[in-house]
C-alpha cells in the first residue's frame, strides 16, 4: 500500500460515501471498500484504468472531469478524493471548487513542484524539473497545472476552504527527516485534507 | 462432423419450445390465454442454480443468440462472438438462456400465430405489448427452468430496456444487470424514426391493415424500406463513410455517358432491406417499435429514474459506444446519474467505436471485450 493512499484511508470514516476523482486502476477504491465497507465510485477517463477497477469489483464511472461534475449533487458524498490528479486539471481552482460542493469534505493529493531538487534544477541546470516522481518533459507531461504545497495553502485560504489536516511523504530522496521540518522544501507529496 | 464447428463456439444447439398455459394478463389489460415462447440454452445449469444468464434481445433478435442450427449451417446466431466457451459470457461457466419474446415471428406466440378465438392468424390484432409483458414472461420462464435467481440479465438496446425493467420488477430475481447502448426512454427523433419506418409498412398495399396472411401477402416493400430507415440510424456516419465513401456499383459520371448510376450504399441498403423482408414479420416490427416507444423506465415512479433505481437491488453494467447516435452515450449517462444517485454499484464505460448503434453485436473490438469478458468473471455463481 503506497504511503499516501494509508494516510487518505485514516482520514476516511467507515461506512462512508466516497468519490475518488481520477481513481485509476481502483487501489484505493479496493482497499477502502474491503477495511473501511466505504460506498464509494471512482471516476476515470482511462481506458486501462477502467479495465483494472472491473476487474478489482470497484464501482467505476468513465467520465473526464475538464468536463465538470454537474452530475453530482451538493453534499452527495462524505469524501472526495483527489489523488495526484489536480495539477492535470484544465481548471485545478474550479475543479476544488466542484470537490467541496459535492463533497463535505475532501482529501487532495499533490506533487510539490517547491523540492529542493526540481529548485536545483530550475536554478542551476536552467531546465524544467524532470524526477523519478514527475517523470515527464515539459511538452509531453500530463501535469500542466504545477504549485508548490505553499501555493496550494494560498489557494485554499482564498477559497475559504479550512485545511483540517496536512501530511507529508518524502520517501525516495534524502530528506525525509526534513521534509517534516520544512514541507514546501523537502516533501515530495503534500496530502491536505480541506472542508468549506 | 460437429468438429467443422469452430472451437469456442457452443456448437451444434436445437431450440425448445415451452408451452405455457396460465393466462397472462398484460400491461394492456388484455389477457392472452396461452401462449408458446422458443427458447435456446447453451452451457449447463450448476447444481445451485445459481449460474444463469438471461440474453434479452433487441428490436430484430431472435432466440438463435449463439452456435449452429445444422452440420452444414455456415451462419452462426446473432450475439455469437459474445456467447461461447472463453467468450465474454462464458459457458463453460453459464448456463445462457435465450428466448425469442412475445410478439415475435421466430416460434414464439406472436403475429403470426393462430387466435384461438378465430381461428385465423392475429394480424394486427395481436395485441400491444410493453417492454414489462416481455419480463413477465420471462420470469415466468425463470420459474419453468427451476431458476429463483439469474446470475446476470444481459442485454444491448431494446434488450437493455428488457434487462432494466428486471431489475425493478423482481429486484431479487438478478444479481447483475448489464445494460448496452440502451436507454431510460426513447428521445422524440427517436419514436420519429420508428414512425417512419412504421409508415413505411403501412403504406405498403400488402400490408392489408395488417391482415396480410389472411389475404396470402407479404408486405415486402413496405418491410424492407423500415429496415433501411432503420439500418442508416444503427451505424454511423463516420463508418458508413469509411465502408462505402461514395463508390459506384455500376454507371458512370464521365461525359456523353447517360447509363444510370448506382451508388454501393444503395445497393448495400437495399440487400439489407430485401434480405430482411423476407425473414421478419411485419406485424412485429410494427409491435416491437411501439414497444420501444412506449418504453419509459420512470414512468410509474413519478418520472424520477433515482426513485425507480431504488428498488434494484442488482449490480450494473452500463455500457455505451461512442458512434452511436440512436442510443447516445449520453442516454446511457442518464442511466448512470440516477444508479449513482440511487447508490447503486456499477461500472460504466464509453467504449470508442466506429460502429455506431449497432457497435455492440460486432466482433473485434478489443476494448468492449474484455471489459464485458472481465465483468462477467467477476460474477460469483
Amino acid at each position: 500500500m503506497r504511503i499516501d493512499l494509508r494516510i487518505i484511508d485514516q482520514w476516511i470514516k467507515p461506512g462512508s460515501r466516497v468519490l475518488d476523482l481520477g481513481c485509476g486502476d481502483g487501489t484505493l477504491l479496493r482497499y477502502l471498500t474491503d477495511h473501511k465497507n466505504v460506498h464509494a465510485y471512482g471516476l476515470e477517463i482511462s481506458p486501462a484504468g477502467i479495465q483494472a477497477c472491473v476487474a478489482k469489483g470497484v464501482n467505476v464511472i468513465e467520465q473526464n472531469l475538464d468536463d465538470g461534475l454537474k452530475n453530482f449533487d451538493d453534499d452527495s458524498f462524505d469524501t472526495v478524493i483527489m489523488s495526484q490528479t489536480l495539477q492535470t486539471m484544465r481548471y485545478p481552482k474550479a475543479m476544488l471548487a466542484e470537490m467541496t460542493r459535492i463533497g463535505k469534505e475532501g482529501i487532495v493529493t499533490i506533487p510539490n513542484f517547491g523540492h529542493w531538487r526540481a529548485r536545483l534544477q530550475l536554478l542551476f541546470k536552467g531546465r524544467m524539473p524532470v524526477s523519478d516522481l514527475l517523470p515527464y518533459e515539459w511538452y509531453d507531461t500530463p501535469n500542466i497545472h504545477f504549485c508548490t504545497f505553499l501555493d496550494f495553502e494560498i489557494l485554499c485560504a482564498e477559497m475559504n476552504l479550512e485545511v483540517v489536516d496536512k501530511a507529508v511523504v518524502a520517501e525516495r530522496s534524502r530528506g525525509k527527516g526534513l521534509s517534516q521540518l520544512n514541507p514546501n522544501l523537502f516533501g515530495e507529496t503534500g496530502i491536505f485534507r480541506v472542508r468549506k | 462432423m460437429a468438429n467443422a464447428f469452430p472451437e469456442n463456439s457452443v456448437g451444434l444447439v436445437r431450440p425448445e419450445v415451452f408451452h405455457f398455459d396460465t393466462p397472462l394478463t398484460l400491461a394492456n389489460g388484455r389477457q392472452l390465454a396461452h401462449y408458446d415462447l422458443v427458447v435456446e440454452t447453451y452451457g449447463q445449469l450448476n447444481a445451485a442454480k445459481s449460474n444463469g444468464v438471461l440474453i434479452c434481445h433487441a428490436l430484430s433478435g431472435h432466440h438463435h443468440a449463439a452456435g449452429y442450427h445444422t452440420e452444414e449451417d455456415r451462419k452462426a446466431g446473432w450475439w455469437d462472438h459474445y456467447i461461447g466457451p472463453g467468450k465474454p459470457i462464458d459457458t463453460n461457466r453459464f448456463f445462457v438462456v435465450s428466448l425469442n419474446n412475445l410478439g415475435g415471428c421466430h416460434g414464439s406466440t406472436g403475429p403470426q400465430s393462430i387466435n384461438p378465438e378465430t381461428g385465423e392468424p392475429w394480424g394486427a390484432d395481436f395485441p400491444t405489448l410493453r417492454v414489462r409483458d416481455w419480463v413477465a414472461t420471462q420470469h415466468r420462464l425463470m420459474q419453468r427452468l427451476g431458476i429463483s435467481q439469474w446470475a446476470a440479465v444481459v442485454g444491448g438496446s431494446l434488450g437493455g430496456m428488457q434487462a432494466m425493467r428486471w431489475s425493478l420488477e423482481y429486484p431479487d430475481c438478478l444479481r447483475h444487470c448489464v445494460v448496452i447502448a440502451s436507454a431510460m426512454k426513447l428521445s422524440a427523433q427517436n419514436i420519429a424514426f420508428n414512425e417512419t419506418a412504421r409508415q413505411a409498412i403501412f403504406s405498403d398495399p400488402d400490408f392489408a391493415s395488417g391482415h396480410y396472411l389472411k389475404q396470402g401477402s407479404q408486405p415486402t416493400r413496405g418491410l424492407s424500406v423500415a429496415r433501411m430507415i432503420g439500418h442508416i440510424t444503427y451505424l454511423s456516419d463516420d463508418g458508413m463513410g469509411k465502408k462505402f465513401g461514395r463508390e459506384l456499383r455500376s454507371g458512370s459520371f464521365e461525359q456523353g455517358n447517360e447509363e444510370p448510376v448506382e451508388f454501393q450504399i444503395e445497393s448495400y441498403l437495399r440487400h439489407q432491406g430485401n434480405s430482411f423482408s423476407k425473414t421478419f414479420d411485419a406485424n412485429t416490427y410494427v409491435l416491437m417499435t411501439r414497444a420501444l416507444d412506449y418504453f419509459d423506465l420512470a414512468r410509474e415512479y413519478n418520472h424520477d429514474p433515482v426513485a425507480a433505481f431504488r428498488n434494484a437491488k442488482s449490480k450494473f453494467l452500463v455500457i455505451s459506444f461512442t458512434s452511436d447516435w440512436r442510443f447516445s452515450p449520453e442516454r446511457s449517462r442518464e442511466i448512470v446519474n440516477a444508479l449513482t444517485r440511487a447508490g447503486r454499484d456499477l461500472a460504466y464505460a464509453e467504449i470508442e467505436s466506429p460502429f455506431g448503434h449497432d457497435a455492440f453485436l460486432v466482433p473485434n473490438q478489443p476494448r468492449y471485450e474484455a471489459l464485458f469478458r472481465s465483468y462477467m468473471q467477476g460474477i460469483s455463481i
